[in-house]
């Protein structure tokens, strides 16, 4: 009982209503209880248009081609033919996308966590001039559109003769505003007692970073780690424009390759499709509570 | 002597920035901050990828908005899409919000439903749904059919296009912004809506008072941030439809793709991208603005 129910049933129990009250609780309940079922319903209708999709997906890739055709429409077709994902490389090079895409991913997910680390313990723990300053330039730049530097970058690909190689799309994503400030909002909430510790016993500011701060820091680590996988793994248009050549092609840029030119055989394309959302999907579901604290963080600096 | 210089070097915070924020920094300018000076100073030439580059002052511009029926259409395109998607996708998300605010039991199987799309790749969408709004096979008209509606030919109708691009971008952004309004909603304090029920307030007069106005910063950063994406919007349309039919969904983005990519309009295309950088832009500053009149 708090302190609200506490105050109205003394209420009550002087005014001599005890019946009453346990009518209005009743009522309270009720309606609680309606608007529950209420939520309910409203979530349940929008998560099956949410998952509709996604089984509709997992239900062609299980069909045979004729099946697709078929109307009206079945999710599943008569037997589930699971041969669809052993015939996926006979298709299209998979196995090959899928190695670009992971490569590309793993070293920009480490880049990122290093350059946006050790920036943003800079920026949140040194005392260097212009510093304020500067970190407004990364702020002021997180919003600019990535159109905006994609020509000048393609150009500049060009002449360093990296066009249609995976550094093409490495090299401009070692780097993100976005990361340098989330990893400095993390290290500002450290308290400076520990780094006066450090600084007593002898630390450099880099040993400061390296020893204290960084080792603290893995929740942030896993929320960037989490945010970036996930944005260069189903990035599009950089590879569109930057890769060429099939065999180098990411996963989403081969199977947009694919459907293009392989439009027949749409349960082995869905294959691919379901095999393809499985690493974010997997990575979602691991480091679920980072990726939330990702986008709250991202929302409080709205507040 | 020199032992002494050495370590007070050694511990100086500026050597440590420096050295800490040089990679980062290097990134940044290369990749950053000279591209958008360059794209900028792009936007006045004239530049075909492979001949020679012209000075042409603010022809791209003049051109942009007083001869390009093309752009027109693409601009009332992206401003019909942005119009359509934010305000419906906010409204949406936020109702979710609310029913996933009451503790409720399934609340980790809805999360991860509704976050599915936001976290799947565009062309793993784009392939299902354009399974879904199949005339003839899909789902969509089969229900239509149910119910006695002959469904229309949807990516492919010129007024329906846009419209089935809206309801797939809203279906996937939606995950998302719930994600942020219920960040909002849990950071209002249960004493407002005490004090509310000890007054007699319903539900309605409390969502309406209490909720509404402390939800508003929250919800005014969802808009801005959803209005900048959806400017952007690329993937969807260049996937789905590549603009089509007959530019019915072409985008800013797509416009300026195509421009540089596919006619090898460099200046044009870089004069495009600094159109789509101001509207941005404004967004940014009002956000912006408004943040500090909340924080004051």
């Amino acid at each position: 009982m708090n302190n609200k129910e506490a105050v109205m049933d003394i209420k009550y129990r002087v005014n001599g209503l005890i019946p009453k009250f346990y009518v209005i609780m009743k009522i309270i309940k009720k309606r609680k209880y309606i608007s529950k079922a209420l939520a309910y319903l409203f979530l349940s209708v929008g998560a099956s248009v949410m998952i509709t999709p996604f089984l509709w997906m997992i239900g062609t890739s299980l069909k045979s081609l004729h099946e697709v055709f078929v109307f009206p429409p079945t999710l599943f077709g008569e037997q589930l033919r699971w041969e669809n994902y052993l015939r996926i490389s006979d298709r299209f090079p998979f196995l090959q996308f899928f190695f670009n895409s992971l490569r590309i991913t793993v070293v920009v997910v480490i880049s990122q966590v290093l350059t946006s680390s050790m920036a943003g313990f800079t920026f949140a723990r040194l005392r260097f001039k212009f510093r304020d300053h500067l970190f407004a330039l990364y702020l002021a730049t997180m919003m600019v559109p990535v159109h905006v530097t994609l020509i000048p970058n393609f150009i500049l690909m060009r002449h360093l003769g990296l066009i249609d190689t995976h550094a093409s799309l490495i090299l401009p994503a070692l780097v993100t505003a976005f990361g340098t400030f989330l990893m400095r909002q993390f290290f500002l909430t450290i308290p400076a007692a520990l780094e006066d510790a450090g600084k007593i016993d002898g630390c450099t500011p880099f040993g400061i970073y390296w020893r204290i701060f960084l080792p603290l820091s893995k929740p942030a680590v896993a929320t960037l780690s989490v945010f970036v996988f996930m944005g260069m793994w189903n990035q599009f248009l950089q590879p569109l424009i930057f890769i060429n050549t099939k065999d180098l092609m990411t996963l989403p840029l081969g199977l947009a390759f694919t459907q293009g030119f392989y439009s027949t055989d749409w349960p082995v394309l869905m294959s691919g499709t379901v095999l393809s959302l499985l690493p974010v999907i997997i990575a979602f579901l691991l480091a679920q509570d980072f990726f939330i604290r990702g986008v709250t963080l991202s929302g409080l600096k709205g507040e | 002597m020199k032992q002494i210089k050495l370590k007070r070097i050694l511990y100086s915070d500026t050597t440590w920035a420096f050295v800490l924020l040089l990679p980062n920094f290097l990134g940044f300018l290369i990749f950053l901050i000279i591209p958008m000076i360059i794209s900028f100073g792009m936007s006045f030439v004239s530049w075909d990828l492979f001949g020679p580059v012209r000075w042409v002052g603010f022809d791209n511009y003049i051109e942009l908005f007083l001869e390009d029926q093309v752009f027109r259409r693409v601009f009332w395109n992206t401003m019909y899409f942005t119009a359509v998607t934010v305000p419906i996708g906010i409204v949406l998300s936020l109702f979710l919000a609310l029913a996933m605010d009451q503790k409720i039991i399934g609340i980790k199987f809805f999360r991860i439903a509704y976050f599915m799309p936001v976290i799947s790749s565009m062309i793993a969408v784009a392939i299902v749904w354009q399974w879904i709004y199949n005339p003839e096979f899909g789902l969509l008209n089969y229900f239509l059919g149910l119910i006695g509606i002959e469904g229309p030919s949807w990516l492919s109708d010129v007024f329906w296009a846009m419209p089935a691009i809206i309801v797939v971008s809203i279906w996937q952004g939606l995950g998302f912004n719930m994600l942020l309004f219920l960040a909002g909603l849990q950071g209002i304090s249960e004493v407002y809506y005490e004090a509310a029920e000890v007054d007699g307030a319903g539900w309605f007069e409390k969502f309406w008072n209490i909720t509404i106005p402390l939800l508003a910063p929250t919800t005014f950063f969802v808009m801005v941030m959803a209005a900048i994406g959806a400017f952007q919007a690329f993937d969807a349309v260049y996937l789905m439809t590549a603009g089509g039919p007959a530019r019915a969904t072409s985008v800013l983005a797509h416009y300026l793709y195509q421009n540089a990519f596919q006619y090898f309009r460099m200046g044009y295309a870089s004069a495009l991208a600094y159109v789509l950088f101001f509207i941005v832009l404004i967004f940014t500053l009002i956000q912006l603005r408004r943040q500090r009149s909340w924080l004051l």
